[in-house]
């Protein structure tokens, strides 16, 4: 058996002028979930297209990184369907790709008689939603489970499904793995116009025209945009933020759970959950705006988050915050998703993919390839993509300086170079000549760590540049 | 299972503190002295720090030539000195996890010594609300860019402080050819000598801001300024590519903390006594790691005096606990922060001086030490300011009751 060929990874430079058979606008979790679905099939000429310089930049970078289980789903939704078997798909996916997964399991936690009476409600729609191992539990044992909890809560529904999981390795390994079997990535390609004139599509692109007979708007937050040029009105997308704080290593034995709040008619509170690179995420805020840039944190929000916070995990506002962020989720005036297939112009929209496109990616991605093949496109042979295994970033598995064997082979697998992470110059150096390199070093950072900790870059920063500027020229 | 290593002294931390702790043991001939050192070069801060301020009045050096002597100095009187290698964690009492290119490695000693360092708080830390672009930095990132890797920061950068860190940060900007903005503080000046600020301000044209804090950071790739609120409420946009956030700093307790050595909640440091003895029998601690931050001077000083204290504990003498000294606003932090009692016949010299910071500037203060209503001592000083450390002189501690409750300390107006 041959290889497959490798597709192109372009950042700049005109686009090919052939069409391909199908193109995927969108190169975050759901839009390469889907690239990678569809190049199961080699005889497609695929393209995945992508506005920013990198995969996974819009809401996909910046969310609170749970493998949820769907409990709180509506069931008979799309949603719903499509995050539990999403859960499950991704669960097996992360664990053969080495995404960092941990499953530490989710307390509802309940710090009034409102919240602790809507608990049963939870726990039956968990039922319903065939996620049958959840349980009430009273005080004594929440506070066993979680002795940092601040005073005063009540009694928490256990969800131990629930998991935490590093988003950006996700979205990385399905894109990297859609590119090693011949899908081609074009970055720095913002869709501006769109028009459907002989049976072919023609994106016009800030790189210029892209052709292509069947299309999949997977565009996220500028979904909604790219739906109406190609004459659909179905649904806006009005950006949600979600402002979260990510607390020191030290707070990691703070919690051991992720901690969610109790959705009643005065609105969701916020979360504070473990990171699988062993931090703590408090929030996220959730604010409607109009801006779809609009990843700014504010004073506000942010001492916001900060009183919440000190309720729910008093000892969290005692250590350092390593980072804050900011990101858009896509909602929409629907609740459940707007997957549509529109067979006619040989196009499928996937929208209002909101806070669980994650954990639904590979479902969603599976569901969209029927789509298109009961709206017409002929797929043609399905094959095994090859195994792929991305570099840990998580801590609750062997990270590079912790394997001597790998030391022994290679010893820049044991020259630190970002001290506060322990990324080694063997991990960069990975990185940057890997399948899809990063375009900067945000992008650097999240495939490697490296500037993710507690300096900052105050230690590393430069040094971590020069490694990243060196492999340039 | 990795091999454990003995060694007699382990240094953590190949700064002015762990280097000067390292000749002075090595010299007094105790047996294998290393020093470990996470970077590929030793040498600490001074190794970025390409201004003058270095050495003694007779030698002034710049910070990467006082680097080299220390660590000649070190190597000379046969310590080793070990670069790119990473203590991770405890493995033991008196034993680290080591890491480096040779691979995971046990050190067990007699005696160790954390010289870790300090770092400066970074933007995150400080809650600085905005974007996430590129062109934020802190001076240590800064001085690394610009004269160990001679990268180009940007053209027009605004520093966030105006103490002496921040007009060092304002010096390598403009030695990397770009113009700095401002300088601003939320504080009513700054906290350097009059004559620094009005160099920068008169003769380099640098504006400084005061009572002025950053609002929001600008700019979605790259920086495009920050906004700046007056504590009287006026608020402007600076348009620069670069923002450089100076001071604050932490020490880097990583390690005493997961050691679970007692903290200090002055300093965010281990607390330590007279002789810098940490928490933990047998481990003492030096340098930026017990207060953010001293000069280069106070850290080689410390890292002699804990060098004594190893000896001591090397020959088996031994120490009693001691009772904690605390100190009362405006004075922030002392060290060391615990005293124990020197016999008063024994003739020994009293130990280091304490040094201690305030937050207010006071003419002709009294500092005052007592100890359960007693005082022990009282010093008059000339003037207290921010941007000095007070000196407390350590003739005192011979009357501390060992039974007794904690040491209090005062600063107080005439």
């Amino acid at each position: 058996m041959t290889a497959p060929a490798h597709g192109a990874v372009t950042r700049r430079g005109p686009l090919p002028s052939p069409p391909y058979d199908i193109a995927v606008v969108g190169a975050g979790v759901v839009g390469s979930a889907i690239a990678r679905s569809l190049a199961h099939h080699p005889h497609l000429r695929i393209a995945l297209v992508e506005a920013e310089d990198d995969v996974g930049q819009g809401s996909s970078k910046a969310n609170t990184a749970i493998l949820h289980t769907g409990f709180d789903a509506t069931p008979g939704f799309l949603e719903a369907r499509l995050v539990r078997e999403g859960a499950r798909l991704l669960a097996a996916y992360a664990a053969a790709a080495g995404i960092p997964v941990e499953p530490v399991g989710a307390l509802l936690v309940a710090w009034d008689e409102e919240q602790l009476a809507a608990l049963p409600r939870l726990a039956e729609k968990a039922e319903r939603n065939d996620c049958t191992d959840t349980r009430l539990i009273g005080p004594a044992e929440l506070y066993d489970r979680e002795p940092h909890l601040g005073p005063g809560a009540l009694g928490a529904l256990h969800v131990p499904g629930e998991s935490i999981i590093c988003p950006w390795t996700t979205n990385l390994a399905y894109a990297t793995q859609a590119v090693r079997h011949g899908v081609d990535l074009h970055l720095n390609t913002r869709v501006e116009r769109a028009s459907h004139p002989d049976g072919t599509h023609h994106l016009t692109t800030s790189r210029g025209t892209l052709r292509t007979r069947w299309l999949v708007n997977a565009a996220g937050l500028h979904a909604d945009a790219l739906d109406r040029a190609l004459g659909h009105d179905d649904f806006t997308v009005t950006p949600r933020r979600g402002q979260l704080l990510v607390f020191d290593k030290f707070a990691r034995d703070l919690v051991r759970h992720i901690l969610l709040p109790v959705p009643t008619a005065l609105g969701k509170g916020v979360l504070v959950a473990p990171t699988v690179y062993g931090n703590v995420l408090l929030g996220p805020t959730a604010e409607d705006l109009d801006d779809k840039r609009a990843t700014v944190s504010t004073a506000e929000g942010l001492e916001g988050l900060r009183d919440k916070g000190r309720r729910i995990l008093p000892g969290l506002l005692d250590e350092e915050v390593t980072a804050v962020y900011a990101g858009l989720r896509a909602a929409t005036e629907h609740e459940d998703y707007r997957i549509s297939a529109h067979p006619e112009r040989a196009y499928v929209t996937v929208g209002g993919i909101r806070s669980t496109g994650l954990t639904a990616s590979l479902a969603i991605a599976a569901h969209v390839t029927d789509l298109l093949a009961g709206a017409g496109l002929a797929l043609g042979p399905a094959t095994e993509l090859d195994p792929i295994r991305m570099p840990n970033l998580g801590e609750a598995f062997p990270r590079p300086y912790q394997r001597p064997e790998l030391i022994a082979a290679d010893p820049e697998y044991g020259t630190l170079v970002c001290h506060c992470e322990r990324v080694t110059r063997g991990e960069i150096r990975d990185a940057l000549t890997a399948t899809i390199p990063p375009a900067g070093l945000d992008g650097l950072r999240r495939r490697t760590r490296a500037r993710a900790g507690r300096c900052q870059g105050f230690y590393c920063g430069a040094a971590v540049r020069e490694l990243f500027e060196g492999a340039r020229k | 299972m990795t091999a454990v290593r003995h060694v007699d002294v382990l240094i953590v931390g190949a700064g002015p503190a762990g280097l000067t702790a390292a000749a002075r043991l090595a010299d007094a001939q105790v047996g294998r002295v290393e020093v470990l050192d996470r970077e590929q070069q030793a040498g600490g801060v001074p190794r970025h720090c390409a201004h003058g301020g270095y050495g003694s009045w007779s030698r002034p050096l710049t910070g990467p030539a006082y680097a080299r002597l220390l660590v000649t100095a070190a190597e000379r009187a046969g310590a080793v000195v070990r670069t790119g290698v990473t203590a991770l964690d405890w493995a033991g009492p008196l034993s680290l996890h080591t890491v480096g290119p040779a691979g995971p490695e046990t050190i067990r000693a007699r005696a160790v010594v954390l010289a870790t360092g300090a770092r400066e708080r970074p933007r995150s830390a400080r809650l600085v609300p905005g974007t996430r672009p590129a062109g934020v930095l802190t001076t240590g990132e800064l001085q690394q860019a610009v004269h160990l890797h001679q990268q180009h920061i940007g053209e027009r950068a605004v520093v966030v402080g105006a103490e002496d860190v921040s007009y060092a940060a304002a010096a390598t900007v403009r030695a990397a050819g770009a113009v700095v903005v401002a300088m601003l503080t939320d504080l009513p000046r700054a906290r350097t000598t009059p004559s620094r600020a009005a160099d920068a301000r008169l003769r380099q044209g640098i504006p400084l801001l005061t009572g002025t804090t950053v609002t929001e950071l600008l700019g979605h790739a790259r920086l495009s300024g920050v906004r700046v609120r007056h504590r009287d409420g006026r608020t402007a946009a600076l348009p620069c590519d670069t923002v450089v956030f100076t001071g604050d700093f932490v020490p880097d307790h990583e390690l005493a903390r997961r050691g679970g050595l007692t903290l200090d909640t002055g300093t965010l440091g281990p607390a330590v006594d007279g002789s810098l003895r940490t928490s933990r029998p047998g481990v003492f601690a030096a340098g930026s790691v017990l207060h953010p931050v001293e000069s280069a001077a106070i850290a080689t000083r410390e890292g002699a005096q804990a060098a004594g204290a190893v000896l001591e504990a090397l020959a088996g003498v031994e120490h009693q606990d001691g009772v904690p000294l605390a100190v009362a606003p405006p004075l922030r932090w002392i060290v060391p922060n615990r005293v124990t009692p020197a016999p008063a016949e024994s003739g020994l010299p009293h130990g280091l001086p304490y040094i201690l910071r305030t937050t207010a500037p006071l003419t002709r203060p009294l500092l005052q030490v007592t100890q359960d209503g007693r005082t022990l001592y009282r010093q008059r000083l000339a003037r207290a300011l921010p941007y000095r450390p007070l000196v407390l002189s350590a003739r005192w501690t011979h009357l501390v009751d060992p039974e007794g409750g904690p040491v209090r300390v005062t600063l107080s107006g005439r």
